[in-house]
């Protein structure tokens, strides 16, 4: 199982911009250069006997993720190209925790740079069983360097929908197959209209099927997105001071105030609705901007951009 | 002269240029009979008909090519076997999947004929979400005479008319007309990469990755689904469908091919869904050559009955297998097609070379197979005589009667003369596709955009 929440991390890594540049320019210095030798060796704890084997394998792994993660967009990618590589990766992923090295590895990349609880947290969310919590950390650390805030921002935001959550379960539960699953998804309709007296169901299946994780992954990782909150309070914090009111509502306006008003200012008008509360959100922060001041905290730029990351890794989500 | 002649009119309805050389030969073993060259567009099927007198091709381009063999004349008598152009057409077009936002790409993936029943040729060809079903038919004559429309079709005044007469059918040029007779879409979720036609000529399935249908000729709008192997939860994929085919004789057996190296052959009238096979056909691995690349280069790219219906021959990536339908734990036959590029696996592996689907073919009687390779090299293996040859499909080495010269690739150690050492190939130019005259020994191979078709002249 967390062999495949292992693939899926890295598969659908490569369809989120922000994640691809750390990983891959993490593993990429590490690997290309003079010394890179001796650093593996040294983060492998020493495995010097098959340090060469070590290396090709680790080569092969990330050679493996890049393919995976180059999906050309313009056409289908080839699924049994697709499924070949996974199953490469799934393999040298066996090994390399029978070996013990993964571990050794996931600490290399672990060096000081993520707190104790955080890496707790990502290996809460990523992992379904909780056995072999070794293996997806070091995905689930990559994954959320440089990008964290945003996501956990979402995450206190949108806490009724649990956004972050709902960002890492799409990304790490569903495995190669999530790139393979949407266009499943979408072309379920055509498949039942068309082949009437084929076997129906599979495209049933799939809805039911896709529902169900979704909701048991909210339920599961709504206790480490609580834990989430707290270490990066600091950021939601910012949302509350601002906004003179806690509370997840006037975040929630403010996450929204970079959406195109324009459309509902037409909505509003074709209803034939004057009043100006029934604009909703829109109307409020205009109220709320002159409230605001100068930006004393100097974050209210830093959370605007933040939410248009934010907003892009919504859609994302949401499949839009 | 007439064969210019012949190609010249066929260029007015083509966009593109085909440059011919006949080039025939005395020597054995092998002569060059036609290059053919479609440029900037690759071929991605090659098929003999039935009687061997057409030989269609698909290229990248949607679009299908048909040859047809010269009759033998009296008049020129070394114009014997020639393959001409017989028929071009426009088969598939791009489209656009809206609800995914995906190009579905109109590269021909199969062209698959019919057994002739009457005059006309009919032919299936299908790209990576629907079946054609193409009817190539022949005109030569013309009706004149009309009553009631001129020789250039305007209507006549009907109180004009004085006289009436009774119109001839007089000869005209030949033209070769294809027409879309069925189309079969809206069946596959995911990548048509086989069809096959069934011994009882009304029926034939096609098979995507992960699922096969059954279909019959006559209706579109419906197919049975007789294999499904999507799992119920997508994470769990780790196999998928790579090839299928109808056995030859008895139309309720099929088999399909998995990427893990396993060919399952099962029977219609076990089941509707044929999900649990009647064989199972899997070698077991030597774990002393595992590597992390087992299993990608154990995944099979073609399979193919035999003539006979008693063999079927799988090819993986680096070797071709000859199965008997009654043993399924070990293919009966082995050959290896380059086995030195075992060692270079991981650079196959970077490249993406690893995962090129070669196909095989049999030959008329059974007694040799054929399958292609990199560099332009394509094998051929007796298997009465367990001798095998390397050929090379280029225009360098295809000059006006000169035979075709065994080739070899040096595998390590002293490179001896003529020989190709495995770091100069150029895998660039691969051969995928290749057929085999169903009775006589004519073989049709493609590199890339030229299709070489080669002669075994025995005198």
């Amino acid at each position: 199982m967390s062999a495949c929440t292992l693939v899926s991390v890295s598969t659908v890594l490569g369809c989120h911009s922000c994640f691809r540049v750390d990983m891959f320019s993490k593993g990429t210095k590490r690997k290309f250069s003079d010394d890179g030798g001796e650093m593996s060796d040294e983060s492998l704890g020493g495995a010097n006997v098959s340090s060469s084997y070590n290396l090709q394998r680790q080569s092969l792994l990330d050679m493996s993720l890049i393919k995976l993660q180059l999906c050309h967009m313009l056409v289908e990618p080839n699924l049994c190209r697709s499924v070949l590589i996974a199953n490469t990766v799934r393999q040298i992923q066996e090994e390399m925790t029978h070996d013990g090295s993964w571990q050794a590895v996931t600490e290399a990349f672990c060096n000081g740079s993520q707190s104790p609880s955080e890496r707790l947290v990502a290996t809460e969310v990523l992992c379904r069983s909780r056995e072999q919590d070794a293996e997806p950390k070091l995905f689930s650390v990559i994954s959320y360097e440089g990008c964290r805030e945003e996501e956990v921002v979402a995450d206190e935001t949108l806490c009724s929908v649990s956004v972050s959550d709902a960002a890492s379960n799409v990304c790490l539960s569903e495995s190669v197959g999530h790139c393979w699953e949407t266009g499943e998804l979408r072309v379920v309709e055509s498949d039942e209209e068309t082949s009437e007296g084929s076997r129906l169901g599979p495209g049933d299946d799939d809805d039911d099927d896709e529902d169900d994780e979704d909701e048991d992954e909210v339920d599961e990782e709504e206790e480490s997105s609580r834990e989430d909150s707290k270490s990066m309070g600091q950021v939601f914090g910012t949302f509350e001071i601002k906004n003179g009111s806690s509370g997840p509502d006037s975040a929630l306006e403010e996450l929204f105030s970079d959406v195109d008003a324009s459309y509902y200012d037409l909505d509003t008008m074709l209803t034939g609705i004057q009043s100006a509360p029934k604009m909703g959100p829109y109307d409020l922060l205009d109220s709320l901007a002159p409230s605001h001041g100068p930006p004393s905290l100097g974050s209210p730029s830093n959370c605007r951009s933040d939410l248009n990351e934010l907003d892009h890794i919504m859609e994302i989500i949401v499949g839009s | 002269m007439l064969t210019l002649v012949r190609i010249q009119s066929c260029l007015a309805s083509m966009p593109y240029i085909y440059f011919v050389a006949n080039l025939l030969t005395e020597i054995l073993p092998c002569g060059v009979l036609c290059i053919f060259c479609i440029p900037a567009d690759i071929i991605s099927t090659v098929e003999f008909n039935y009687s061997g007198e057409l030989l269609a091709t698909g290229d990248k381009g949607g679009r299908v090519v048909i040859f047809q063999r010269e009759q033998e004349s009296k008049n020129r008598p070394l114009s014997r076997g020639e393959y001409n152009v017989y028929s071009t057409f426009q088969s598939h077009e791009p489209e656009f999947d809206y609800l995914k936002s995906l190009e579905i790409e109109e590269k021909i993936n199969k062209i698959r004929w019919l057994p002739q029943q009457n005059a006309a040729h009919f032919l299936l060809s299908t790209n990576d979400k629907t079946i054609k079903l193409w009817k190539i038919s022949e005109r030569d004559k013309r009706a004149e005479g009309y009553n009631l429309k001129d020789e250039d079709g305007r209507l006549r005044d009907p109180f004009r008319i004085t006289t009436l007469r009774v119109p001839v059918l007089m000869p005209m040029d030949l033209m070769v007309e294809a027409s879309p007779r069925r189309i079969f879409a809206n069946a596959h979720t995911y990548h048509i990469n086989s069809i096959s036609v069934n011994s009882d000529h009304e029926t034939y399935l096609s098979a995507d990755d992960l699922r096969i249908n059954l279909w019959h000729l006559e209706i579109t709008d419906r197919s049975f689904n007789i294999v499904d192997i999507k799992p119920a939860n997508m994470e769990e994929l780790t196999e998928v469908i790579t090839a299928a085919e109808c056995h030859p004789h008895q139309c309720n057996v099929f088999v399909y091919s998995s990427s893990k190296g396993t060919i399952r052959l099962c029977d219609m009238r076990a089941a509707a869904l044929c999900d649990r096979h009647s064989k199972f056909f899997e070698e077991p691995e030597d774990p002393s050559s595992r590597s992390f690349f087992s299993e990608i280069i154990s995944s099979i790219s073609d399979v193919k009955f035999s003539h006979s219906g008693r063999y079927m021959m799988t090819r993986d990536y680096l070797s071709v297998k000859v199965w008997d339908l009654n043993m399924e734990n070990r293919p009966v036959e082995t050959y290896q097609v380059h086995e030195y590029l075992r060692s270079k696996l991981c650079s196959l592996y970077e490249n993406d070379c690893i995962f090129d689907k070669f196909e095989c073919c049999w030959n008329g009687s059974d007694s040799a197979i054929m399958t292609g390779s990199y560099n332009n090299f394509f094998r051929m293996f007796d298997r009465n005589t367990r001798r095998d040859i390397t050929l090379e499909a280029s225009r360098e080495n295809s000059k006006p009667r000169a035979m075709l010269k065994p080739r070899k690739v040096c595998t390590g150690g002293k490179r001896k003369k003529d020989e190709i050492s495995v770091d100069s190939l150029d895998f660039n130019k691969k051969i995928l596709h290749t057929a085999w005259h169903p009775k006589e020994n004519v073989i049709a191979v493609a590199a890339t955009n030229n299709l070489y078709i080669f002669q075994d002249k025995i005198n």
